[in-house]
C-alpha cells in the first residue's frame, strides 16, 4: 500500500515537472518493470531497472548505465528523476530499482547518518560495503567526482570577504542559504553538518530545488546569498559564483559509483558498468552536465553520444 | 495514519517560521490575495457584462481559455521573470479564480427577470441605481457561489507556492516528499483539506445569512428565478 502511494506520488511529481517545460527526462517505465531474475550466474540475463535522482547529472549517468546495459542486450527499464536519496534508497532496498548512479561520500553519510570518518574513496567504498544492507553492493568507483558545495554569489563574497565555509561562522547570521528541501533535514551535507563541523548558522534557509534553475536564479538575483550547488555545474563559473573552500573536509571525496542490488550484479553486468566507470572522469562529467543543463540537450542523446565516443556500445 | 498523527501532534510542528501556524497563515495570505485580486478584475467585468448583456461570448471564451492553462506551467513561466517573489503564485491563483467569479456574476445579473429591471427603471432609477439596489442584491447568491468555488480551488492550488521556493502548506508536502516523510506529506495535505472545508463552511454560513429570506421572498412577488446552485458555464 505504502509502496503504491510512493510510486503514485513519484509519477505525479514526474508529470508535474515534465509539465514545467523543463528539459527533464520522465521515467520510462515501459510495461513490465522489475521481473526478478531467478538465480545468479544462470544463462538468463537479469532484468534491470536503472533509477536516478532528480537532478540532470544523475539522470545522464543513469542514461549512460542504461544505454551501456541495453547495448549488451539486457532488458533495461528506467525510473528517472524519482527524487532524493531518501526516496531512492528504500526503492533500491525493495528491488524496485536495481542500479543507481551514486556518490561515495554522500551515500556513506546517508547510510551511517554522518557517523563515518572515511575520507578517501577507497576507505569510503570499504566502509559502505560493510554498512550497506545485505542485498545491495557497490561496483568499482569511477575517477569522476561531483562534490556538494557551498557556493555564493560574487556580491556576497566581495561584501564579506568570504573564501572558506569557516568564514560563515561569523557572518552566517546575515546570510540566507538556499538548497533542496532535504538540505535542512539530512544528517549528511546540509544545515546540520555546517553547524556541527563549522559552527555556521544562517539567518534563514530557503528551500529551492536540487541545484537546479530555481537555485541558480535565486543566487543570481541575490534572493539567497549562498546555496548548495554541485562542483560539476558550469553555472558556477558562468555566473561568476564562488565556491567556498572546505578546509575541514566536510565533503572530501565524492566518486561517482554504481550502487546495485546483488541479485543484478552478475559478472556481465559488473563488467559492463565497470567499463562505464573506467571511462568517466570529472572533466567529461562536467561536459555531460553542461550539455544537459546549458545546451538543453536531451539526456538520453547526451548519454548515447558519450557511449559511442567511448566505444561502449 | 499513525505517522500522520505523530507528525500533527508533535510540538515542534506548532511553532516557529516553518511550523503549521506560520505556514497556515502564509497559505491563507496567498489564497486571500489571489481571490481578492481576482475579484477586483472579475466582479466589475461580470457586473458590466451581465448588466449590458454585451461581451458575454468573449468573457466565456476567455474564461474557458484560462481554465485550460496549466497552472504549474504558468507558475514556472512567471518564475523565470520574477524569481522568488509572490508573483508566480499570485498570477496562477488569480487566473484560476477569475472564471468562477466572472461567470457566476454575469449569469446572476443576466438571469434576473426583465420585468424586475423594467420596474426599477419605471420607478425612475438610473442604470447604476438599478444595478446596485436591485440587480446586485438579487444576484448575490450566485455571486457568492462563484466566490465559494473560486476559494476552494485557490486554497487547493496555493500548495504550488512551495514548488517555487515560497511557503504555505505546500511546503510540508514538498519537503516531506524530499525526505520520504509520509507523516509530513499527509499531515500537510490534511491541513490543506481542513482549511478548504472551513472556508467552505464559512461561505455556506455567509450565503445563508445574505441569501433571500423566506419571508422577504414571498413579499417580492415579481422576484426572479434565482438558482442557488453554482452555474457551470
Amino acid at each position: 500500500m505504502k509502496k503504491v502511494l510512493w510510486l503514485l506520488l513519484a509519477a505525479v511529481l514526474a508529470v508535474g515537472i515534465a509539465a514545467c517545460g523543463d528539459d527533464l527526462e520522465e521515467g520510462d517505465d515501459s510495461g513490465s518493470t522489475s521481473t526478478q531474475s531467478e538465480g545468479e550466474g544462470g544463462a538468463e540475463k537479469p532484468a534491470i531497472t536503472v533509477g536516478s535522482a532528480n537532478f540532470p547529472e544523475n539522470v545522464v549517468l543513469a542514461e549512460i548505465y542504461a544505454g551501456a546495459l541495453s547495448a549488451k542486450d539486457f532488458d533495461v527499464s528506467k525510473k528517472l528523476n524519482v527524487g532524493s536519496r531518501e526516496a531512492l534508497f528504500p526503492a533500491m532496498e525493495q528491488g524496485d530499482i536495481t542500479v543507481l548512479p551514486e556518490y561515495s561520500g554522500a551515500l556513506l553519510a546517508f547510510v551511517t547518518e554522518a557517523k563515518s570518518d572515511a575520507k578517501e574513496i577507497g576507505e569510503q567504498v570499504e566502509a559502505l560495503n560493510a554498512e550497506l544492507p545485505a542485498e545491495l553492493t557497490l561496483l568499482e568507483p569511477s575517477a569522476a567526482e561531483d562534490k556538494d558545495t557551498i557556493t555564493c554569489n560574487k556580491e556576497t563574497v566581495d561584501k564579506y570577504g568570504l573564501a572558506s565555509i569557516e568564514d560563515l561562522a561569523k557572518v552566517g547570521n546575515e546570510i540566507t542559504i538556499g538548497g533542496p528541501p532535504e538540505f535542512a533535514k539530512r544528517a549528511g551535507f546540509g544545515i546540520k553538518a555546517l553547524k556541527r563541523v563549522y559552527g555556521a548558522e544562517f539567518k534563514k534557509f530557503q528551500p529551492l530545488d536540487v541545484a537546479g534553475p530555481l537555485t541558480v536564479a535565486a543566487l543570481k538575483d541575490n534572493k539567497v546569498q549562498c546555496a548548495n550547488l554541485f562542483s560539476t555545474q558550469s553555472a558556477i563559473p558562468a555566473n561568476g559564483f564562488v565556491t567556498l573552500e572546505d578546509p575541514k573536509g566536510l565533503v572530501e571525496a565524492e566518486a561517482v559509483v554504481p550502487l546495485i542490488s546483488k541479485e543484478a550484479a552478475t559478472p556481465e553486468v559488473t563488467e559492463t558498468l565497470d567499463a562505464v566507470s573506467a571511462a568517466l572522469t570529472t572533466d567529461n562529467l562536467k561536459e555531460l552536465v553542461k550539455r544537459v543543463e546549458v545546451d538543453k540537450d536531451d539526456a538520453e542523446t547526451v548519454a548515447q553520444d558519450f557511449l559511442s565516443e567511448q566505444g561502449l556500445e | 495514519m499513525g505517522e500522520t498523527w505523530e507528525w500533527l501532534t508533535s510540538s515542534e510542528q506548532w511553532s516557529g517560521p516553518d511550523g503549521i501556524p506560520a505556514r497556515l497563515l502564509e497559505h491563507i495570505w496567498y489564497s486571500a490575495l489571489g481571490v481578492f485580486v481576482a475579484a477586483l478584475i472579475a466582479l466589475p467585468a461580470g457586473l458590466l457584462i451581465g448588466h449590458t448583456g454585451r461581451g458575454s461570448l468573449s468573457a466565456n471564451t476567455l474564461s474557458n481559455f484560462s481554465r485550460a492553462l496549466p497552472t504549474l506551467g504558468l507558475v514556472i513561466l512567471v518564475f523565470r521573470i520574477e524569481p522568488l517573489s509572490i508573483w508566480p503564485v499570485l498570477v496562477a491563483l488569480v487566473v484560476i479564480a477569475i472564471p468562477p467569479i466572472l461567470l457566476n456574476t454575469e449569469v446572476g445579473i443576466r438571469a434576473i427577470d426583465p420585468t424586475v429591471r423594467d420596474a426599477a427603471r419605471g420607478m425612475g432609477m438610473t442604470g447604476w441605481q438599478a444595478l446596485w439596489r436591485v440587480e446586485v442584491p438579487l444576484a448575490m447568491p450566485l455571486i457568492l457561489a462563484g466566490f465559494r468555488s473560486a476559494t476552494g480551488q485557490v486554497i487547493a492550488t496555493a500548495t504550488i507556492a512551495a514548488f517555487v521556493g515560497l511557503g504555505g502548506l505546500g511546503r510540508f508536502i514538498i519537503d516531506g516528499y524530499s525526505v520520504r516523510d509520509i507523516g509530513e506529506i499527509s499531515g500537510g495535505a490534511l491541513v490543506v483539506a481542513v482549511l478548504a472545508l472551513v472556508a467552505e463552511g464559512g461561505y455556506a454560513l455567509l450565503q445563508r445569512s445574505l441569501g433571500p429570506k423566506e419571508g422577504s421572498r414571498r413579499r417580492r412577488v415579481a422576484g426572479p428565478a434565482v438558482h442557488h446552485e453554482e452555474v457551470h458555464a
